[in-house]
C-alpha cells in the first residue's frame, strides 16, 4: 500500500502560552516550542503500522517553509520512508482550499492508495482532508479512530461520533482519511533516530514542479483570510483566588463546603 | 432579494438537535434580512416528525426522504445537497462530528468559500463576511474575512449562538427528494456497516455530583494517584479530558466532552485542563466550576467560577491533606 500522510509544524499548545503580538498581526512566535501537529503524529503512526502489516511505503508531506523540514525529518525518524516539502513564496496565505490544491498536485505525481491527514491542526479548521478528497473525487472519512485493511481494494474504518460511540464503514481505495487522536499509541522518537535521518535529502516542490498557477493558491486564491489575532473580552471569568497556598486552600474549602464539593 | 441561507438540521430519534435554533440566530447575525430554510435529510416517520418540529421555527423546510438516508452517511448526502442547493447560497452546518465529515468537501463541490467553526459574525461588507474563530485550542481568537459572494459553506460551533425562543413560524415543508435523487444515488464508495456502542465503564460519571477532572497537565501516568486521592477525600469521582484517554491512563467512559460523556455534577474541578470547547461544551446543569491551571490565560478560566493559578502537582496533594485533616478533626 502506498500511503501519503499530510503533516504540519505547529506551536505545541501543551508546552506554550500562546499570546498575541503587539499589533495583533500574529501570535508571539519568539520562544515558541514547535512540534508536529498532535493529530498528524497519530496519522503517521497509523500509516507505519499499516505498511508494516501489508507492505508498501509511507511518504510524509508538508506545505510550509524550510522549518517544516524538521517535522518531516522527525516523522521519517519515526519510520516514514520518504519526505517531501512543498514550499514556495506563492503558497503563503493559502486558505484550506489553497492547501488542498497544492497537496492535490503532489498526490497526482505519485501513485497513492491511501492519504491520511490529521483531523485538525492548530487553527481548528479540520478542512484539508475533506477538501482534498472532494477535489480528487475520492471517498473520504473524517475523525477516523480505527483502520483495518480488508484487501487491496477496500478498507474498514471506524469514525468517532458522540458519546464514545463509533460508526463503521467499508471504504473503497484510493481514499482520504482524517485521523483522530487515540487511534494508536505513537512511538517515541529519540534523538538518535533523528540523527540517523539527518543527512537524507528532502525534495522541495514549488509551483513550477507541481504545475500550479500561483494565483490559484496563496493569498490571491484565498476566499477566507485571517485579518488579525485578538484575545476576546469575555465577561468576568473566574474569581482568581490569591494569597499563600494555605490561604488559597482555606478559601477553596469554604467554597467546596458551600457548594457541596465535600461529602 | 433577501439573501438565502440554508441550515442543515442534525437530528436523532426524530428530534432536531439544539443547533437547529442556534443556526437561526447565527443566520440573523450574518444578515438580519436573510430568509432561512431548514434542510432535513432522513427517512420515513422520523424524518416527518423532525420536519414538523422545525417547520414551527423556519420559514421553509426542505426535506430529502430516502431509505438510504435512514442513517445519514455524509458521503451520500453531499451529492444530493449539491443538486438541490442554489448557486451563491449560504449553507450553515453545525461544527460537530457530522458537519466536519460533510462540510469541507461540500464547499469544494459547490465552489463556495469555506468558513469553519465560526463562533460569531460581525457583518457583511461588499460581499465579505467578517467572522470570529478561535485558534490554538481557544487560547487566541481571530477575525476572518470570507468572500461569500459566490456562496459559502459555514460551520457553526455548537453552543456559540444563543437560540432565540423559537419565533413561531408555519414553514412550508417542500419535498426535494426527486431533485436530490436525479441521476441516482452516489457516494457508494463508503458504505455504512454499523454503530459500535461505547463500552460501559466501572463508574458512571454522568451520575456523579462531584467530579474531579484531570487533563494533560498531570503530565505522567504515575501522577494520576494524587487525583484519585483528592477525589476520595472530596467524596467524588475522577473524570478526565481526552488526552488522558488517548494515552490510555483512564477508560473512555470517564472522558468528559463531545466525543465522551455529557455530565451534570454540582461541583466540577478541572485540573490541568485547558478548556477546549469540545470539553467544556459537555458540562451541563451549571455546575460550580473550579479550575486549577498554571497558565493564567487558559480558556478554562473563562468558564470557571473560581480559579487558582498554580502547578497542580504541588497543589493537589496539599489540598487533599487539608480536606482529610478537616474530616478527621
Ligand atoms: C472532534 C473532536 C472531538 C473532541 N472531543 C473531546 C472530548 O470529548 N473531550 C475532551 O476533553 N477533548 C476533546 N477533544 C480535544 C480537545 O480539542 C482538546 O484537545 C482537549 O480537550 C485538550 O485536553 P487538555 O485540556 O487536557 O489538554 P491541553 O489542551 O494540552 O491542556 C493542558 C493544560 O494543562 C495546563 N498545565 C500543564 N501542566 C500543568 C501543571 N503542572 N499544573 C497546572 N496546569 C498545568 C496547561 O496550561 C494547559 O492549559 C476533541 C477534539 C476534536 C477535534
Amino acid at each position: 500500500m502506498e500511503i501519503l500522510v499530510c503533516i504540519k509544524r505547529v506551536p505545541d499548545t501543551s508546552e506554550n502560552e500562546i499570546e498575541v503580538n503587539r499589533d495583533g498581526t500574529d501570535i508571539e512566535r519568539d520562544d515558541l516550542v514547535y512540534s508536529v501537529n498532535e493529530w498528524d503524529n497519530y496519522a503517521v503512526e497509523e500509516a507505519i503500522q499499516i505498511r508494516d502489516k501489508v507492505g508498501g511505503s509511507v511518504t510524509v508531506v508538508s506545505v510550509g517553509d524550510e522549518e517544516a523540514e524538521e517535522v518531516l525529518r522527525r516523522q521519517m525518524a519515526m519510520g516514514a520512508d520518504k519526505g517531501v516539502l512543498l514550499s514556495d513564496d506563492a503558497f503563503e496565505g493559502s486558505d484550506g482550499k489553497g492547501l488542498a490544491t497544492i497537496l492535490k498536485a503532489e498526490v497526482e505525481k505519485g501513485n497513492y492508495d491511501l492519504i491520511l491527514t490529521g483531523a485538525q491542526a492548530d487553527d481548528g479548521a479540520g478542512q484539508v482532508g475533506g477538501m482534498l478528497a472532494a477535489m480528487l473525487d475520492w471517498p473520504c472519512a473524517s475523525l477516523v479512530n480505527f483502520i483495518e485493511v480488508v484487501d487491496d481494494k477496500k478498507i474498514k474504518v471506524g469514525r468517532e461520533i458522540a458519546g464514545g460511540n463509533q460508526e463503521m464503514y467499508e471504504v473503497d481505495l484510493p481514499c482520504v482519511l482524517s485521523i483522530q487522536t487515540g487511534i494508536n499509541e505513537p512511538r517515541y522518537v529519540g534523538i538518535r533516530g533523528i540523527r540517523k535521518v539527518a543527512s537524507i535529502k528532502i525534495p522541495v516542490h514549488g509551483t513550477g514542479d507541481l504545475g500550479i498557477a500561483p494565483e490559484a493558491v496563496g493569498e490571491p486564491g484565498a476566499k477566507t483570510k485571517r485579518l488579525d489575532y485578538f484575545v476576546p473580552e469575555l465577561g468576568e471569568g473566574a474569581e482568581i483566588l490569591e494569597g499563600s497556598t494555605d490561604e488559597i486552600i482555606d478559601k477553596l474549602i469554604e467554597f467546596l463546603k458551600a457548594k457541596g464539593g465535600i461529602k | 432579494m433577501a439573501r438565502q441561507v440554508f441550515a442543515y438540521i442534525i437530528h436523532k430519534d426524530g428530534i432536531a438537535d439544539d443547533t437547529a435554533l442556534e443556526m437561526i440566530a447565527a443566520a440573523g447575525k450574518i444578515d438580519p434580512d436573510a430568509s432561512v430554510t431548514a434542510v432535513v435529510a432522513g427517512a420515513g416517520s422520523e424524518l416527518a416528525s423532525v420536519c414538523n418540529e422545525v417547520a414551527s421555527s423556519f420559514a421553509e423546510v426542505w426535506k430529502i426522504d430516502n431509505q438510504a438516508l435512514a442513517y445519514v452517511n455524509a458521503e451520500m448526502l453531499r451529492p444530493m445537497l449539491v443538486r438541490i442547493l442554489p448557486e451563491r447560497g449560504i449553507v450553515l452546518i453545525p461544527h460537530d462530528h457530522f458537519g466536519m465529515d460533510l462540510a469541507p468537501g461540500l464547499s469544494i463541490k459547490l465552489d463556495a468559500a469555506y468558513l469553519p467553526d465560526a463562533v460569531d459574525f460581525e457583518g457583511i461588507d461588499e460581499g465579505k463576511l467578517k467572522a470570529v474563530r478561535e485558534e490554538h485550542t481557544g487560547q487566541v481568537s481571530t477575525h476572518v474575512l470570507s468572500d461569500i459572494s459566490e456562496g459559502a459553506v459555514i460551520t457553526i460551533r455548537p453552543g456559540s449562538f444563543k437560540a432565540e425562543e423559537s419565533k413561531s413560524s408555519e414553514g412550508n415543508v417542500v419535498d426535494k427528494t426527486a431533485e436530490a435523487m436525479e441521476g441516482g444515488l452516489l457516494g457508494g464508495a463508503r458504505r455504512f456497516l454499523e454503530i459500535v456502542e461505547a463500552e460501559v465503564g466501572d463508574v458512571d460519571i454522568t451520575k456523579s455530583d462531584i467530579l474531579v477532572s484531570v487533563g494533560r497537565g498531570i503530565e505522567d501516568e504515575d501522577n494520576m494517584e494524587i487525583v484519585f486521592d483528592l477525589a476520595e477525600a472530596m467524596g467524588g469521582d475522577v473524570s478526565c479530558s481526552r488526552p488522558i484517554v488517548d494515552a490510555k491512563w483512564l477508560e473512555k467512559s470517564r472522558q468528559v466532552g463531545t466525543s465522551g460523556q455529557t455530565v451534570k455534577p454540582k461541583v466540577y474541578m478541572a485540573l490541568g485542563i485547558s478548556g477546549a470547547f469540545q470539553h467544556v461544551g459537555s458540562l451541563k446543569g451549571s455546575p460550580f466550576v473550579i479550575a486549577i491551571n498554571k497558565n493564567p490565560r487558559a480558556p478554562i478560566f473563562q468558564v470557571a467560577d473560581v480559579g487558582i493559578v498554580d502547578d497542580i502537582l504541588d497543589f493537589i496533594p496539599e489540598l487533599t491533606d487539608r480536606i482529610n485533616d478537616l474530616k478527621s478533626a
